[in-house]
C-alpha cells in the first residue's frame, strides 16, 4: 500500500518537470519584459522629478541611460532551441528520480513502520497492549486519581513481578495509605524496600516489619528481616538470638536453610580460625545447629560435643559415607580433639580401604587438618 | 504510514532538488526556453514534497508518536500543545527541516512570482536555490535526520527544552530563518547574474522586493530572539554580544547595505559589483551564522545535540557555496558595465558612505566574534570579547551612520545641495537638542544617555522632515497636505518609518542609563522602592504546571499606594529534564518596564531576586517593529511589484502620480 503511495508522488514529481517540456514555454518574452520594466523605469523618473529627488534636467539624462539599456538588451532573445535537450533530459529525469529516491529510501526509511499515537497504543485492547503501555495508562490514571487502590495494587503485583521493587515499593505505599497496614501488605511493601535497597534492611523497611509483627505475632518472616537488620546493624547476639528462635519455631520453613546458613556465618565468625567448619557441612547446617549457634560458649560445646558423640557411635555401628566420616574428623579437630580425629581417621580409612578416591580424600582431609599419616 | 510518506517526501525532495539544480542551467547554457521553463513547476512541486514532510513529523509530534527518535528526544505527552508544534523546530533536526522548507518556500515563490522576470533569469535563480536545497537536504538526510524511526518506542518522551518552552519559540525561530534564507534568494540571484553574464537595472529591481522581505524578517527575528532572551533568561539585558546574537546581526548589518545599494542600482545602474559582492556576502554570513550556532563551536541553546560529522558537514557547505560564488564572483565580476555617474555629495554618495561604515560595522562584529574562536582553536588560549569591545568599536562606527543618515534622505540623485539638505534639517537638530535639554534637566544621569536620546530625537524628527517638506508650505491646508500625504509612494513614507525606528530604539537604548537595579533576597511581605514605583511581595508559593512544578512570588506594584500592576515571577522546575528555568515578572507601565526575575531560593524561604526598573526600554523592540514596518510598506509599494507580479505592467503605463 505505502509502495502505491510513494510511486504516485514519483510520479507527480517527475510530471512537475515533464509538464513544461510539453507545451510551449509561457511566461512574457524577452522584448514584452524589457519594454515593460522600461516604462517603470520612466514612470519611476518622473515621479523623482516631480518629488524633487532629481532635476529636470538629470531626470532627463536618466532617461536617455534607461533608452541606451532597452537598446542594448533586446538583442538577448533565447532562440526555442532543438528539442534534442529536452528529450535527453526527459529520459534522464525518468530514470534518476525514481531510481535515486527509492535507493535512498530504502537506506533510510522504515515502510514497514505504522504510526503509532500515543492515545492509540494506550487505548489498545490490553491482548495487543504492551507492558509498558498498560503501565503507563495505569500511572496516567493514577496521576489523576491517587485514592484509587485497586490501581495501585495492579502497579504493586505487575511490578514486583517485573523485578521493579522501588516502584512496586511506591505503589504498596500507596496502598497502604489506602487499605491499611495489614500484615500482608506490610510484609510485601517491607520487602520491596530490601529488595530495591540491595538487600539492605532500612528503617522504614524495619518499620514495617515491627508493625507487621505486632499485629500477627505467629508470622516467621518479619522475624527473619528483623533479625536480618540486626546483622547488618552489627547487633550479632541480638541477630543470633532472632535467628536462632525463629529456627526453633519453625524448624521446617522454607527458609530453615537460610536462617542456618546466616546463623552459620555469624556462628562461624566467632569459631577459632584454627579450621573453620564448612558452613554448608557443619554441624550448624542442621536445624539444631542454629540452637546450638545461639548458647553459651560452655553449654553449646557440651552439646556439639554429645552431637559428636552421637554421630562416631552410628558411624561405628552402621558405617557411612565419605561425607560423614569427613565431618567427623573435622569436628574431633575442631573440639581440639586430635586423638580422637586421628582415631576417627583410621576408622574411615579401614572402612574405604578398597576405594582409592576416598582414601586419596582422606589422605587429603589429613594433610588440611595437620594430622599426619 | 504518514511519517514514511514524509521520510520518502523528503529523500524524493532531494531528488527534484537535484534535478532542478541541474536541467534549467543546461537549458540556459544551451539556450533552450524548454528546459529552462521546467525549473518553476519543479521548484513548486519540490515545495510541495518539503511542505509534506514536515507536515508529517509535525504530526508525528501532535500524536506524541514515540516511535521516532526525534519525538522521544525532544517531546513528552503532557506537553501543551503549542508547543509539540513549536517544538517540532525547536531542537536540531526539525529546525534544519525549517530551514530547507523556507528554502524551498522562497523557491517556490520566486517560481511563481517570477512571470514577469525573464526566462534565463529565472531558471538559474532557481537552479542556484536548487544547489543550497540539495546540499541541506542531504545534510538532514544524513546527518540530522528527523524521520528515524525505534523499533521499541518508549511510554513517553524526553520533554524538550524547558528554556524552549516558550511561546517565543513559536515565533523567533521561523521569523528568524525567514530572513537567514530570504537571503538565500538574493545571493541565487546573485549567482544568477554572475553566470548569465548580465547585471542591470532591471535585475536590482527583481532583486529588491526579495531583500527587502529577507531584511524585515531578519530585523523581526533579531528583534523578537533578544525580546526572548530578556524575558526568558532572567538577566535583565536584551543583547549580550553573544557569539549567537552577532551571528544574527552580521548578515542583518550586510543585508541592510544590500537593501540601500540596491537602490542606487535599481535607480542609478551604479554600483553593480559591490551589490553582487554584498548580496554574496550576506548570505554567507547568514551561512557562517548557521556553521557557527549548529556545529557546536559555541556552546548555547541554540546549539541542541552537538555532532562533529554535522560541524564538518556544514563546514563543507560553507566552504563550497562562499568559496564557490566567490570564485564566479572573480572570474566573471570584471565583465560587467559600469553605470550611471555621480557626484560625491548626491543620495547615491551618502548610499555609498552608509555602505562603507555599515560594511565596516559587520566586520567589526566579525573579527569580535571569530577572533576568539581562531585564538582558541589555535594556541588553545581562551579570550572574552564582549561588551567593552563592542561599546568602544561597534558604538563610535554605527554614530556616523545614525547623524549621516537623514541627511543622505534629504539629497537628490546624481549631484545633492549638502547645505541646501543641512538647512532643512535645523528642525530636527533643534529638536534633538530640546529633548537633551529636556530629559538631561528631569533625569539627569550619564551624558551618554543624554547624548543618545538627542541624537534619537534628531533621527527621528529628521527622518520625516523630508516628507514634511514635500507634502506642507506655505498657504497649504490640511486637506491638501492629506491628500499629498496619501499620493506619495509608499517607499517614502516606509523609508521615513524605517529610519524614524531606528531613532526610537536608539532612544530605548540610550535611556537604559536612568535604570535602577535592584538585588535582595525577597520574603512574603516585603515592601521596597523600584525607580518611581513601590513594590510589595504577597507571599512566596508553590504551584504545580502541566509538566513542571513552580515557586511563584506574586508582587503588587504600587504608584502613590494604588496598586497598578501584578506581576508573577517564577522559578520552575521540569523533572523530565531535572532543569530549573527563570520564569521573569515583567509588567509594562508606559514605556518602561517593572522586571523581577528569581534564583535560587535560600533555606529560610526566601528568593533571591533581581529588580528592575527600566524606563523606555520598550521602545528597543517597538523601534525594531517600525523599521519592520516601514520595509513593508516599501514593500507594497506598486513600484516593487513589477518583479512579482504581472499586473505591474498595467501600472506601469499610467502616468505617475
Amino acid at each position: 500500500m505505502i509502495w502505491v503511495v510513494f510511486a504516485a508522488m514519483t510520479g507527480a514529481a517527475v510530471l512537475a518537470f515533464l509538464w513544461p517540456l510539453a507545451g510551449r514555454p509561457r511566461g512574457d518574452s524577452r522584448l514584452a519584459i524589457e519594454t515593460n520594466l522600461y516604462q517603470a523605469e520612466l514612470a519611476d523618473i518622473e515621479r523623482d522629478v516631480a518629488r524633487g529627488l532629481m532635476t529636470p534636467a538629470d531626470g532627463e539624462a536618466a532617461r536617455t541611460e534607461a533608452a541606451r539599456r532597452l537598446l542594448a538588451s533586446t538583442a538577448l532573445e533565447p532562440s526555442p532551441a532543438g528539442r534534442g535537450g529536452a528529450k535527453a533530459a526527459s529520459v534522464l529525469v525518468i530514470l534518476i528520480v525514481p531510481i535515486l529516491s527509492v535507493a535512498l529510501y530504502a537506506r533510510l526509511g522504515a515502510p514497514d513502520y505504522q504510526d503509532m499515537p500515543l492515545q492509540a497504543r494506550i487505548k489498545a485492547q490490553p491482548a495487543d497492549m504492551d507492558m509498558a503501555a498498560a503501565l503507563a495508562r495505569i500511572e496516567t490514571h493514577l496521576a489523576k486519581e491517587p485514592d484509587d487502590a485497586r490501581g495501585w495494587e495492579i502497579l504493586a503485583q505487575v511490578y514486583t513481578r517485573l523485578e521493579r521493587p522501588d516502584a512496586a515499593a511506591r505503589a504498596l505505599r500507596n496502598l497502604i495509605r489506602l487499605q491499611g497496614a495489614s500484615p500482608d501488605l506490610l510484609m510485601a511493601f517491607g520487602q520491596s524496600l530490601v529488595f530495591a535497597n540491595q538487600g539492605k534492611v532500612d528503617e522504614e523497611a524495619q518499620a514495617a516489619f515491627e508493625k507487621a509483627l505486632a499485629i500477627e505475632p505467629s508470622r516467621l518472616e518479619p522475624r527473619f528481616y528483623l533479625a536480618l537488620a540486626a546483622e547488618q546493624k552489627g547487633d550479632r547476639a541480638r541477630a543470633l538470638e532472632g535467628f536462632a528462635g525463629l529456627l526453633a519455631d519453625a524448624p521446617e520453613a522454607p527458609f530453615a536453610d537460610l536462617v542456618r546458613e546466616r546463623i552459620a556465618r555469624l556462628g562461624g565468625e566467632a569459631s577459632p580460625p584454627a579450621a573453620s567448619p564448612p558452613a554448608s557441612s557443619g554441624p550448624a547446617a542442621s536445624p539444631q545447629g542454629a540452637a546450638i549457634a545461639a548458647m553459651a560458649p560452655a553449654e553449646r560445646d557440651a552439646t556439639i560435643r554429645g552431637m559428636v558423640e552421637g554421630l562416631a557411635a552410628r558411624l561405628a555401628t552402621n558405617g557411612g559415607s565419605l561425607e560423614e566420616w569427613s565431618r567427623l574428623v573435622r569436628a574431633y579437630t575442631v573440639l581440639r580433639e586430635p586423638e580422637k580425629a586421628r582415631a576417627a581417621l583410621g576408622e574411615a580409612r579401614k572402612a574405604f580401604g578398597a576405594d582409592s578416591a576416598a582414601t586419596a580424600g582422606l589422605d587429603a582431609l589429613a594433610g588440611e587438618l595437620g594430622l599426619g599419616g | 504510514m504518514i511519517t514514511e510518506i514524509g521520510h520518502y517526501a523528503l529523500v524524493l525532495a532531494l531528488a527534484l532538488a537535484i534535478v532542478q539544480s541541474a536541467a534549467p542551467l543546461w537549458g540556459v547554457w544551451r539556450r533552450d526556453a524548454a528546459l529552462m521553463a521546467t525549473a518553476r513547476p519543479v521548484a513548486a512541486a519540490q515545495f510541495l514534497l518539503v511542505a509534506l514532510s514536515f507536515a508529517a513529523l509535525t504530526h508525528a509530534y501532535l500524536i506524541s508518536d514515540f516511535s521516532l527518535l526525534n519525538v522521544v528526544e525532544n517531546s513528552h505527552s503532557a506537553k501543551p500543545l503549542i508547543y509539540k508544534i513549536s517544538g517540532v523546530w525547536g531542537n536540531h533536526e526539525g529546525s534544519m527541516l525549517l530551514w530547507v522548507l523556507i528554502l524551498a518556500l522562497f523557491g517556490a515563490l520566486v517560481a511563481v512570482g517570477s512571470r514577469a522576470m525573464p526566462l534565463d533569469l529565472a531558471a538559474a535563480v532557481l537552479s542556484v536555490q536548487a544547489w543550497i536545497g540539495a546540499a541541506f537536504l542531504t545534510f538532514i538526510l544524513f546527518t540530522s535526520n528527523p524521520f528515524l524511526r525505534l523499533a521499541q518506542p518508549p511510554i513517553e518522551g524526553r520533554d524538550l527544552n524547558p528554556i524552549l518552552q516558550d511561546p517565543g519559540l513559536a515565533i523567533h525561530p521561523p521569523l528568524l530563518y525567514l530572513g537567514y534564507v530570504g537571503l538565500s534568494i538574493t545571493f541565487s540571484f546573485a549567482a544568477a547574474a554572475l553566470i548569465c553574464g548580465r547585471i542591470d537595472a532591471s535585475w536590482a529591481r527583481f532583486v529588491r522586493p526579495w531583500t527587502l522581505l529577507a531584511w524585515l524578517f531578519l530585523t523581526l527575528g533579531i528583534a523578537m530572539g533578544s525580546y526572548w532572551a530578556y524575558y526568558t533568561l532572567g538577566w535583565g539585558g536584551f543583547w549580550f554580544w553573544d557569539p549567537v546574537e552577532n551571528a544574527s546581526l552580521m548578515p542583518w548589518l550586510a543585508a541592510t547595505a544590500l537593501l540601500h545599494t540596491a537602490a542606487v542600482m535599481e535607480k542609478r545602474d551604479a554600483l553593480k559589483i559591490w551589490t553582487i559582492f554584498l548580496a554574496i556576502l550576506a548570505f554567507s554570513l547568514s551561512l557562517l551564522g548557521t556553521f557557527l550556532v549548529r556545529s557546536g563551536v559555541l556552546t548555547s541553546v541554540h546549539a541542541f545535540a552537538n555532532d562533529p560529522a554535522r560541524g564538518v558537514f556544514i563546514l563543507a557547505i560553507l566552504v563550497f557555496f562562499i568559496g564557490g560564488s566567490l570564485a564566479l564572483f572573480a572570474w566573471r565580476a570584471g565583465r560587467l558595465r559600469q553605470g550611471g555617474i555621480f557626484a560625491p555629495v548626491s543620495r547615491e554618495g551618502a548610499l555609498v558612505l552608509n555602505n562603507l561604515l555599515l560594511t565596516t560595522c559587520c566586520a567589526t562584529v566579525f573579527v569580535g566574534t571569530l577572533y576568539p574562536l581562531a585564538l582558541e582553536s589555535v594556541t588553545g588560549e581562551k579570550i572574552s570579547v564582549g561588551a567593552p569591545f563592542f561599546n568602544l568599536t561597534f558604538g563610535p562606527l554605527f554614530a556616523p551612520i545614525l547623524l549621516v543618515m537623514p541627511l543622505g534622505q534629504m539629497l537628490a540623485w546624481k549631484r545633492g545641495d549638502l547645505l541646501g539638505a543641512a538647512e532643512r534639517l535645523t528642525v530636527a537638530v533643534g529638536a534633538g537638542f530640546a529633548a537633551a535639554l529636556v530629559l538631561g534637566a528631569i533625569r539627569g544621569g550619564p551624558v551618554l544617555s543624554v547624548v543618545g536620546v538627542a541624537i534619537a530625537a534628531y533621527l527621528i524628527i529628521g527622518s520625516f522632515v523630508e516628507i514634511y517638506g514635500r507634502i506642507a508650505g506655505r498657504g497649504v491646508t490640511l486637506g491638501i497636505a492629506l491628500a499629498r500625504a496619501l499620493g506619495l509612494p509608499r517607499s517614502a513614507w516606509g523609508t521615513a518609518l524605517a529610519h524614524a525606528g531606528v531613532g526610537v530604539t536608539l532612544f530605548g537604548l540610550a535611556a537604559t542609563g536612568w535604570g535602577v537595579e535592584v538585588v535582595q533576597a525577597l520574603k512574603s511581605g516585603d515592601r521596597m522602592d523600584l525607580g518611581p514605583y513601590q513594590i510589595e511581595v504577597r507571599e512566596i508559593a508553590k504551584r504545580p504546571g502541566p509538566n513542571f512544578e513552580a515557586t511563584v512570588a506574586p508582587i503588587d506594584i504600587r504608584s502613590g499606594g494604588v496598586v497598578i500592576a501584578q506581576i508573577n515571577p517564577a522559578r520552575r522546575f521540569y523533572p523530565a529534564r531535572q532543569m530549573p528555568t527563570t520564569e521573569a515578572g515583567i509588567a509594562t507601565l508606559g514605556l518602561g518596564q517593572v522586571y523581577v526575575s528569581l534564583s535560587e531560593q535560600n533555606p529560610d524561604g526566601s528568593l533571591d531576586a533581581r529588580l528592575y526598573w527600566k524606563p523606555y526600554v520598550a521602545l528597543i523592540w517597538i523601534g525594531a517593529l517600525l523599521m519592520a514596518m516601514g520595509g513593508g510598506l516599501s514593500l507594497s509599494d506598486r513600484r516593487l511589484r513589477i518583479g512579482v507580479a504581472r499586473r505591474a505592467r498595467a501600472t506601469a503605463a499610467q502616468p505617475a502620480e
